[in-house]
């Protein structure tokens, strides 16, 4: 889609409403440099949200938006957890159907998109939370990284259930004390993004959401990937502070602690050769066309 | 961009990549020429899909439909299909079935038994979401112990799915219910997903001559702009769905919402009755409606009362048929008018809970006329000597109190 297609009568401007009017004359649609620096003053992806105050999820959902590489062909897809909460509020195309039947879904999607528009790039990310990913529809998850399904897969780890109210899950840590854990977790968090290497994944990053620098650059690389080479896969720690019993400014801090030297959510990334090549390449071509640009200025 | 204006999409009277000339569907259906073939049920579910211009399928193997999903297979690998995998589940085999409805493809998959109940909530999802899936159910049995055997009962369970539910008796019902369920599951009006069911064995592994229409015509492709929800394939534009979560809401605006929408599903069934009664030639079929004794029923057990009322016949007694085409939507008013001369309703089946006759019974009037049975389950056969005997008896039964 280019932003061309959204085009308002003008009789009708005044009663459009300002959502609508902003993604005409803010959209950072087709612009190739989109980033989080966008995210102040593009809201036209999204804007308000229902999420908890100072929820990180609401944050990383932000910096996601403003990353996407080519949002005016992305359809995203996402799964039942508090995701579902924002996506109604996002405005690119997206998809909630089932509970853990995200990979699937994207699965058949990227297919019937890549078969209806072989001359077009059309993206399919799938952002869930842990429990879709992990629990619920791990299944579906591997088997779609076997497969070498084209998209991207996002995990908003938050390390158990949310919208339900706090139960343990297969990313929570071993030893916490939850709801449906009451002796504490007795299992080890389950390794996925050692998993996804293993089954197939081109790209997999862990992190957090508290560098939007960081969360750009593993976002972009992860669709650009995926649209060429093969399934990519990120972590992103987003912790739930109602639950694990912080305060709505606590966000930030708690995910700074948690990627520090020996956390669980230092910062690792893995990548295949091919696709390291390819971001090379693509890297080598933009700083010579940026050479060649000031050149000519 | 629509269907009919895409320039890489044949249009009617043009020939898609196989050589088969995009065809108006009543052209197809009503005019064209038909050749006999003698094939099984599976080979008929491969002849249909050859020639719906289907984008999209997925297998997953089950018996007894692991040899019609095969087949659709070598026809992807022909050129006739779009895209074509293997799931790795029916709860997944549908949801990627769901993915490429979602990005506008025709969609076409197979189940049974087992598969079907595994799949479920997919169902009531596929039918919310308004995707014209089109799934064949060959179904069979799925209680434990462990059976592959020809069963009704897993339909019972799709009865409120939301989705059209049409029962073929045979295989030309199969190869047209097939062609035909996608014009009217894909009707802008109606938009919803169709299970078209056959008996397992007794359809897909027996052979029958079937009228086929030619297999160098091919139905119109779907448009996916036709339709009552956008496509998610971003090319048209997106908007935010609301500021509020419905999901978490205990308010009117959400009880409402979810209450009108799944109003609307069911008069998205109803708006297809029209359609199907031209396309199907009505809901019902009807033989000798002014019988005393009618056999009312769907699918091979339809079969089986024709041959019983032959039997019948032999003995002097005449013995009606009301076959049902649709199970959803059903066709009450048909069937009231149907039975409104009859005495004796004996309904026929292949499951053990009779559902169908209580499905009569909830819509006929004095529905004590209403016998459920024969019944058999689990596999077993129904010789039409056994539905003699069974109204003979039962009839003999009620006379003497």
């Amino acid at each position: 889609m280019s932003k061309e297609k959204i085009v308002i009568n003008p009789e009708f401007w005044d009663i459009i409403p300002q959502d609508y009017r902003d993604l005409v004359d803010h959209a950072t649609y087709g612009k190739s440099d989109r980033g989080w620096k966008d995210v102040g003053s593009s809201t036209e992806l999204i804007a308000e949200h229902s999420l908890c105050a100072g929820c990180p999820e609401s944050i990383a959902f932000r910096h996601i938006m403003a990353s996407i590489p080519a949002p005016e062909d992305t359809v995203m897809v996402g799964s039942t957890g508090c995701t579902s909460l924002v996506f109604p509020m996002v405005a690119v195309q997206n998809i909630h159907s089932l509970f853990g039947n995200q990979n699937a879904i994207a699965t058949g999607l990227k297919r019937a998109l890549a078969y209806r528009f072989p001359n077009q790039v059309k993206d399919v990310i799938v952002l869930a939370g842990d429990g879709a990913t992990v629990d619920i529809g791990l299944d579906m998850t591997l088997q779609s990284w076997f497969r070498q399904e084209k998209f991207t897969t996002i995990c908003f780890d938050n390390e158990l259930y949310a919208n339900t109210g706090g139960q343990e899950s297969g990313l929570m840590q071993k030893g916490f004390v939850a709801k449906m854990a009451p002796q504490g977790k007795k299992f080890e968090k389950v390794r996925l993004p050692e998993i996804a290497r293993e089954s197939g994944c081109a790209y997999v990053a862990v992190l957090t959401t508290s560098k939007p620098s960081l969360v750009e650059r593993v976002v972009k690389q992860a669709v650009l990937i995926a649209r060429e080479i093969g399934p990519t896969y990120l972590q992103i720690y987003t912790p739930c502070i109602l639950e694990i019993g912080k305060q709505s400014m606590e966000g930030l801090q708690e995910m700074r602690d948690s990627e520090s030297a020996g956390e669980r959510f230092k910062f690792r990334e893995f990548i295949t050769p091919e696709a390291q090549a390819f971001i090379d390449d693509m890297n080598a071509k933009k700083k010579a066309d940026k050479l060649a640009a000031s050149a000519n200025n | 961009m629509g269907t009919h204006e895409n320039p890489n999409v044949p249009q009617i009277g043009t020939a898609n990549k196989k050589g088969q000339i995009i065809t108006a569907p009543e052209e197809i259906f009503f005019t064209s020429e038909r050749t006999q073939a003698f094939l099984t049920g599976s080979e008929v579910i491969k002849e249909a899909v050859k020639r719906s211009s289907v984008d999209f399928s997925v297998a997953y193997p089950i018996t007894p439909q692991s040899e019609a999903s095969s087949l659709v297979g070598e026809l992807y690998a022909d050129g006739y299909v779009g895209d074509y995998m293997r799931g790795e589940s029916e709860f997944a085999v549908m949801g990627q079935c769901a993915g490429a409805a979602f990005g506008g493809a025709r969609v076409f998959t197979t189940t049974a038994g087992p598969g079907t109940l595994r799949a479920f909530e997919n169902f009531p999802m596929w039918a919310g979401a308004r995707l014209p899936i089109q799934v064949v159910f060959t179904v069979r049995g799925v209680n434990s112990p462990l059976t592959i055997q020809p069963d009704t009962l897993e339909i019972a369970f799709m009865l409120e799915t939301g989705m059209l539910l049409w029962h073929a008796e045979d295989a030309q019902d199969l190869f047209d219910f097939m062609m035909k369920g996608y014009i009217v599951a894909e009707l802008p009006e109606v938009h919803l997903p169709i299970g078209v069911i056959c008996d397992g064995f007794f359809v897909t592994h027996t052979k029958d001559v079937v009228n086929m229409t030619p297999e160098n015509v091919a139905l119109p492709h779907y448009n996916p702009y036709a339709n009552p929800t956008p496509v998610m394939d971003m090319e048209t534009a997106p908007i935010r769905h609301m500021r509020d979560p419905f999901i978490m809401k205990s308010n009117y605006i959400s009880y409402m919402t979810h209450a009108s929408w799944q109003l609307e599903v069911k008069a998205a069934m109803e708006r297809s009755r029209k359609m199907t009664r031209k396309l199907l030639n009505g809901l019902i079929e009807v033989e000798n409606p002014d019988a005393e004794i009618l056999l009312v029923s769907s699918g091979t057990a339809v079969s089986q009362s024709r041959e019983a009322i032959r039997l019948f016949r032999d003995k002097g007694v005449k013995v009606g048929l009301v076959k049902i085409k649709t199970i959803r939507p059903f066709p009450k008013e048909e069937i009231r008018e149907a039975t409104k001369n009859a005495k004796y309703i004996f309904v026929p089946e292949f499951n053990v809970a009779g559902w169908m006759a209580r499905e009569i019974a909830s819509v006929v009037e004095r529905n004590e006329r209403v016998i459920a049975g024969p019944h058999v389950a689990g596999g077993m056969t129904m010789p039409p000597e056994v539905i003699v005997e069974e109204v003979e008896r039962t009839i003999a039964r009620m006379n003497k109190k």
